[in-house]
């Protein structure tokens, strides 16, 4: 059984509808948190908590909804963060030019490795997105003159049009929900247009997909890329929020911390990687003051996971739904 | 430059052979149950820290080689029973995360029962002196385990090949419903593969206990080293998990002796090689 079909349970449902008023309400609560006096530790959560859901997303493009597993994600989330790094430090730190070569770091980086890596499925295409990105944390390790090496890279404050920029926690803050916001509708839109479609076609059925005539390998290369290019959005957005990159942003530990996200929040579902990335970094600012043993919490939890709720806590929370008599 | 390519050669040999232990239990298990065990680093870690244990207590290596295998194969076969046997009709990624899991769980309890020190453990008396070759000095516990795993290495072979339970082995790779049809008893012969795979680890994990140490996070070393192996090699098949293991363990050797810094790079590439030369002119889920 391939790990394609493992997503074939995992049908999204369509509550678009819901998601939209989920993601309003948020948006609205989380915008008028500053104002309401949130301190400002919970306002370096809330953007924390908020990257990492765009990068769950972007991951999830994959895993959720084309059917392919990457381990290898965190590479973009790196890239694009040490491209906007090294252009802020070489060259200025305008973000109208380091965003755009963060970005393009990261996108340029998955035609490549993407056109390389969709030649496999299943177990095999982790693999090999897991090789392809140790190799980039190799050369960011390694790299010493251009990454700073195991030391990493400081990272300028940004300036905007020639004026300082997100230097303030509140500025910061607002542009990370705008971001993410802006992400959302992003690939919502995308996930539900013909092409979106095609991508639920390979993942139910590659074989179908193929024998209807659609260009799986172009399919799956695109979807590669979009997946990067937003995974990229996150690395960019971590850049300012940390003014830091080091190695360990693109090891297998950083792209396997994702797929936990997307998995412990359920796969597939919209809300699914966001639920994930809010419920792993909670767990890891509050469980980390009180105990070394973070891995045996991750570890019970997925097993716990895959032995009863194999769809996440977003499938959890459509069954109770569903059973409360809820529409389907 | 000759006493460099020797020594490397035969350290990169060493390491061949203890990556060929974990790869074969790891390429069995995948022939067999068509799981891919991530907890199987786990395994060899465990093994050294109930060698270790046993060691402490006996003062004899070979107690020391017993518990560790017979320990990790326990573990091993107690967690086939309870849980992974529910997961053999669930889908890849599920046995995936499953697998994992338990190497997290199994990381941190390691962790809490052993400490964070670095330990070893001391190689058995009777192996602990030198031998001269030609011009050059070799510690004899080096060349016991090439032997042990050549040994090993024919000694499977023959009994896949050659045997009624290879035969009933090869059977259930293949068709594991057809041969339960038959009235075998698949679910107990997959608990002992499964043992026998994660004992080879433990097993592992002692041997190479004088040589590479006891820590925490080899684990996840020798499990990243090991998949490749396994992936190069070919998942399930034996000889190519014992030509893999040969391969990347002397290329990472000479790799790290000669470029340091690209090691790593090197067998990962090798990896991403083998695999798209494997599935060039194939559709991708036609790739073995």
């Amino acid at each position: 059984m391939s790990m394609a079909e493992a997503a074939i349970e995992l049908q999204p449902p369509n509550t678009i509808r819901g998601v939209w008023a989920a993601l309003a309400v948020a948006a609205v609560a989380l915008a008028l948190g500053p104002l309401a006096g949130m301190p400002n530790f919970v306002q370096a959560l809330v953007i924390e908590i908020l990257i990492f859901s765009i990068l769950a997303l972007s991951l999830d493009i994959l895993l959720g909804h084309t059917g392919l597993v990457s381990f290898g994600h965190a590479a973009f989330f790196g890239v694009a963060a040490y491209g906007l790094g090294i252009a802020a430090g070489r060259m200025t730190p305008e973000l109208m030019v380091t965003v755009p070569v963060g970005l393009a770091a990261a996108v340029l980086l998955a035609i490549p490795l993407g056109w390389l890596s969709i030649r496999l499925s299943g177990f095999y295409f982790l693999m090999i997105t897991f090789a392809f990105a140790q190799m980039v944390y190799v050369v960011a390790f390694r790299w010493k003159w251009l990454t700073g090496g195991s030391d990493g890279l400081l990272i300028p404050s940004a300036t905007f049009l020639g004026l300082p920029a997100l230097r303030s926690r509140e500025t910061l803050y607002y542009t990370t929900l705008a971001a993410f916001l802006l992400s959302c509708i992003g690939m919502i839109s995308i996930l539900r247009t013909q092409f979106g479609r095609a991508l639920a076609g390979i993942r139910e059925n590659t074989l179908r997909m193929r024998a209807l005539g659609y260009n799986v390998r172009r399919y799956k290369l695109i979807a590669f890329v979009i997946a990067a290019g937003f995974g990229g959005i996150a690395g960019v957005l971590n850049s300012q929020f940390n003014l830091f990159i080091a190695p360990e942003s693109v090891h297998w530990t950083q792209s396997a911390l994702v797929l936990v996200m997307v998995l412990i929040g359920g796969s597939g579902y919209f809300l699914g990687p966001i639920i994930g990335a809010t419920i792993v970094i909670l767990l890891q600012h509050w469980l980390s003051s009180y105990t070394e043993y973070w891995g045996l919490v991750l570890g019970l939890l997925f097993i716990a996971l895959i032995s009863g709720a194999r769809e996440g806590i977003a499938g959890i929370g459509r069954q109770l739904w569903s059973r409360l008599g809820g529409r389907q | 430059v000759l006493e460099f390519i020797a020594i490397q050669g035969l350290n990169g040999l060493v390491y061949s052979m203890l990556l060929f232990l974990l790869a074969l239990g790891l390429s069995l298990t995948f022939g067999l149950l068509r799981v891919v065990n991530l907890a199987h680093g786990g395994f060899f870690l465990m093994g050294a820290y109930f060698g270790m244990s046993a060691w402490l207590l006996t003062q004899s290596f070979w107690a020391a080689m017993l518990i560790a295998a017979v320990g990790a194969a326990l573990v091993g076969g107690l967690l086939e029973r309870l849980w992974l046997q529910r997961f053999y009709a669930r889908a890849e990624l599920d046995q995936v995360i499953l697998t994992f899991g338990f190497a997290l769980v199994f990381a941190d309890l390691m962790k809490m029962l052993w400490g964070k020190d670095i330990h070893s453990v001391p190689p058995p008396a009777a192996f602990s002196r030198s031998i001269q070759i030609a011009d050059f000095i070799f510690p004899s516990y080096r060349l016991l385990l090439i032997v042990v795993g050549v040994a090993l290495f024919v000694a499977t072979w023959l009994a896949i090949e050659k045997t009624r339970l290879g035969a009933l082995i090869r059977a259930s790779v293949s068709d594991r419903e057809m041969v339960g049809g038959l009235g075998y008893n698949v679910r107990f012969l997959f608990t002992a593969a499964f043992a026998f795979g994660t004992g080879l680890a433990g097993l592992a994990g002692l041997l190479g206990a004088p040589i590479i140490g006891i820590f925490l996070g080899l684990d996840f070393e020798v499990l990243i080293t090991t998949l490749i192996v396994v992936v190069v090699g070919g998942l399930g098949s034996i000889t190519g998990a014992f030509w893999a293991s040969l391969l990347i363990g002397v290329s990472e050797t000479f790799g790290k002796a000669l470029l340091p810094d690209l090691a790593s790079f090197i067998i990962f590439g090798v990896m991403a090689a083998v695999l798209l030369v494997r599935s060039w002119g194939k559709d991708e889920e036609q790739v073995e």
